[in-house]
């Protein structure tokens, strides 16, 4: 596959998730998209309109899905595809989870919004392999309940993970916690020293996060995050994407928090 | 008691003083423990169950800002003046704590500096926290997540 063309997808399947948010699943029309890793991202093509970088989260059936919250142009155009809709793939790119550094380990894994998609790859590629990791925790905060994602696998992976679900907005029908998804950490059934850590979402959901771990005991270089920075080639080309010394198309989304915390507090490069 | 995270690294001392001031509590889920503006005159440590601390915003009902659970403090209004809460508190479940006589808390720190300076040093990160949380979600965190 030329990573600068797209190749011609359809929408095999399409489920809206929230009220903006769309999950997505596609099969190429030529041949068959290639296999990813977690924490990798795609760049998807609305044809006309432009193309924009979304993280595969996870296999529906065939092909890879994508989970887009429509916020502009692209992403509406993605969101708005039906089944059987052309829509243009070029990836998977970068670096995903290093999923090897949980082996043995305790696991957390912590999402802030759409931030659980790129992390449900990892829940499921763990709670496959249940009994090579230890205690292994979900996380996943809200904003308000309606925008809780993936509600059943959830209900799926808590049979087999400790799930805590955290919303900042209650309504009538909430009973859980309340607040960021820094203040269940502490209900984590983790050991913090033996944990490896995996946190997506927004850029200042994961420093407090990262930091109320570390400051829990778990390793700094066993914490790893994604980070998005706005992207055009994707592969490493074009420097649109560079934050310091990285460019996130290649040497992430995915890095550990040693190397993306000091990036991650410079306001502008 | 002294198994609570919040205690940990009192010297004995310390320790067996504060828990003169305190008595074990239960409350059942739903029950109101303070109301916004009312005097803080009691403090908590959460052994099990929830508790929401929330405000009350008009035509709005009453707001949930933030949970606490096990091993977590409840209230800190009643360090200083003019002792009174500035949130309300609801339990949210079933809830096990241990209760403090504020006044008698305070009556020990202007008497003994050294746990006065012991208690303080406990509820400095509380307040702290609280308020990074309070800040954070005052950013509107999700928006563009
Ligand atoms: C590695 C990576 C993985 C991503 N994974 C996903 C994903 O799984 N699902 C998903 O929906 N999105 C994901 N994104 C974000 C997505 O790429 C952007 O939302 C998209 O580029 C916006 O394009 P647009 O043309 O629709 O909106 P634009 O017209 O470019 O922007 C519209 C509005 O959205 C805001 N916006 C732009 N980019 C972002 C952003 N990155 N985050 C939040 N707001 C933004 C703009 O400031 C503007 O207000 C990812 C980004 C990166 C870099
Ligand atoms: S998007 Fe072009 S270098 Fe990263």
């Amino acid at each position: 596959m030329n990573p600068a063309v797209p190749a011609p997808s359809r929408v095999v399947r399409r489920r809206q998730d929230t009220a903006d948010t769309v999950t997505v699943e596609l099969s190429g029309v030529d041949e068959p998209l290639p296999a990813f890793q977690p924490g990798q991202f795609a760049m998807l093509t609305a044809y006309g309109v432009g193309d924009v970088p979304i993280s595969i989260s996870g296999t529906e059936g065939a092909g890879p899905a994508h989970t887009i919250r429509a916020v502009g142009a692209v992403t509406q155009a993605l969101c708005a595809a039906q089944p059987g809709d052309l829509v243009g793939v070029r990836g998977p790119f970068g670096i995903g989870w290093d999923l090897a550094a949980a082996a043995g380990h305790d696991v957390l894994v912590v999402a802030g919004g759409l931030g659980l998609a790129p992390l449900r790859p990892v829940v499921e590629r763990l709670l496959a392999d249940r009994s090579a990791y230890g205690e292994v925790t979900v996380l996943a905060g809200a904003r308000q309940p309606a925008e809780l994602l993936y509600r059943d696998d959830l209900v799926r992976w808590a049979a087999q993970a400790q799930v805590l679900t955290v919303v900042d907005r209650p309504d009538d029908t909430w009973t859980g916690p309340v607040g960021l998804v820094t203040t269940v950490i502490p209900a984590a059934a983790v050991d913090p020293a033996a944990s490896v850590a995996y946190l997506c979402g927004p850029e200042v959901m994961m420093r407090f996060t990262a930091r109320t771990l570390i400051a829990r005991g778990v390793p700094a270089e066993r914490v790893q995050v994604s980070l998005e920075r706005s992207m055009r080639c994707g592969v490493g080309w074009c420097g649109h994407c560079q934050l310091g010394p990285l460019l996130i198309c290649r040497d992430g989304p995915v890095v550990p928090y040693p190397v993306a915390e000091p990036l991650m507090s410079v306001r502008e490069l | 008691m002294s198994a609570q995270p919040f205690l940990d690294g009192l010297n004995s001392r310390v320790l067996g003083d504060l828990i003169d001031c305190g008595v074990g509590v239960r409350y059942p889920g739903g029950y109101r423990i303070f109301a916004e503006g009312a005097p803080a005159d009691r403090f908590w440590l959460v052994q099990e169950g929830t508790v929401a601390l929330g405000v009350h915003v008009p035509e709005r009902g009453d707001q949930v800002l933030e949970t606490l659970g096990a091993g977590d403090v409840l209230g800190w209004s009643w360090l200083y003046p003019p002792y009174r809460w500035r949130f309300g508190a609801t339990t949210r479940s079933p809830v096990i704590a241990t209760e403090f006589d504020a006044a008698a808390v305070r009556r020990r720190c202007a008497a003994d500096t050294d746990f006065g300076y012991a208690i303080l040093q406990r509820f400095v990160p509380v307040i702290g926290d609280r308020l990074v949380t309070t800040r954070l979600r005052l950013l509107d965190l999700w928006s563009r997540s």
